[in-house]
């Protein structure tokens, strides 16, 4: 079988084509980070970024595991859904360096008034007063107890 | 070397479990948890809201969400008589200080929690040029900051107006659904700081999460469900002037 005439064309332009592909395959393997695709279409580190961020708000389960008094007195009255960081704040560094972080104590004054000053748009039954009216400039913790406010433990209501 | 289809069909459940392993990804900071077992939305109660704002000071302290901006914010309605299609909403400052008390009686009034949906299709991821905003296997949309250019388009294209622009890092931001506290077994912020238990986490995979028994025996609602984008923030007591 006789030479392909001029064959030395077709191969230098299979050559072209060849370094083509690997300068693609290289270009495209500097490129895409290494965890793409890992999870799914999407950078899988930026998973762990976003994962590794610091949690701010404890939980109440870590708060229960050292405060079972505040606890019991609180499962009892009417507040026992109302989640320890909802008035104390967020308390992660608390709760892992408890001997030096400190909370501050809630100013009650403005505490209370959040969810009990009255508003037309809160739902009828939620126990809402005009603090001014009510409370005739005594703070609410010398009636109500906050942990425990109802009638029967929390003093006179 | 061949194969026949008998050999094939031998082949394709050891094909299946490994798919299975590929898709259960695992962040190294959560070690015990399995994507692949949550799809993760929640259960917003219009009737147990109080517009104290709770939600809104956890999720900035929780996120560092920049002053003046919202990863979730609470809406004050005012619906008189008829006048469905015009409710009078205010939110100010999004709820984060609470709500001063309003004078306008007679008509409906109440507080509506929002937040980004975790659309299953969600318009944001959609339109992203680089495929910088993505869903997670467990139902939570999130963004690559790295990735992000700051285009603004998924900004433009969330119906429920759910996305910023962060003014420090000049990307697109929005809810992660607390995906560093979810991964962890723990509440988002903004349920773990709610007083009236007014927005609660659900994973809808967990057959014993409470919300199956919820969703079964209320009226609920999600938030434009004429369009269709399979929104995981489930409302109770949602009136028909909320968009």
């Amino acid at each position: 079988m006789s030479k392909f005439k001029d064959s030395a064309h077709l191969i230098r332009l299979a050559a072209v084509f060849v370094l083509a592909a690997a300068v693609f395959v290289a270009v495209r393997a500097a490129v895409i980070p290494k965890s793409y695709g890992q999870y799914g279409p999407y950078r899988g580190d930026a998973l762990r970024e976003i994962t590794s961020r610091p949690v701010v708000y404890a939980g109440h389960e870590t708060c229960e595991g050292c405060h079972p008094d505040v606890l019991e007195i609180k499962s009892k009255g009417v507040h026992a859904h109302v989640n320890c960081e909802s008035c104390h704040g967020p308390q992660a560094k608390h709760a892992e360096d408890p001997g030096t972080v400190k909370p501050t104590l809630p100013d009650v004054g403005k505490l209370c008034v959040r969810c009990h000053s009255e508003n037309i748009a809160k739902p009828s039954g939620f126990p809402q007063v005009d603090a001014k009216e009510h409370a005739q400039g005594l703070a609410c913790n010398t009636c109500h107890k906050p942990h425990s406010p109802g009638f029967d433990a929390g003093g006179k209501k | 070397m061949t194969l026949n289809r008998r050999q094939i069909l031998m082949l394709l459940p050891a094909a299946a479990v490994a798919w299975d392993f590929v898709l259960a990804g695992t962040p190294e900071e959560s070690p015990n948890y399995k994507s692949s077992e949550h799809w993760w939305g929640m259960l917003l109660d219009i009737t147990k809201c109080i517009g104290c704002g709770s939600c809104v000071r956890a999720c900035a302290m929780e996120n560092d969400v920049p002053d003046g901006y919202f990863r979730t914010w609470v809406e004050r309605y005012h619906v008189t008589d008829w006048h469905v299609e015009n409710p009078i909403v205010d939110s100010p400052n999004g709820g984060k200080d609470g709500f001063p008390q309003s004078n306008l009686a007679g008509g409906k009034n109440f507080f509506v929690p929002k937040l980004c949906n975790h659309c299953a299709e969600s318009p944001c991821t959609q339109v992203c040029p680089v495929g910088a905003t993505f869903h997670t296997a467990d139902g939570v949309v999130l963004i690559d900051y790295n990735y992000c250019l700051g285009c603004r388009y998924c900004i433009q294209a969330c119906p429920y107006g759910c996305r910023f622009f962060n003014p420090e890092r000049h990307t697109a931001e929005k809810c992660t659904l607390c995906y560093h506290r979810i991964t962890k077994g723990l509440t988002t912020a903004c349920c773990e700081s709610c007083p009236t238990g007014a927005r609660q986490l659900a994973d809808l995979k967990n057959p014993k999460d409470p919300i199956h028994e919820f969703l079964k025996t209320h009226a609920v609602q999600v938030l434009k469900p004429h369009l269709a984008t399979g929104a995981k923030m489930f409302y109770n007591g949602l009136d028909g002037s909320v968009r």
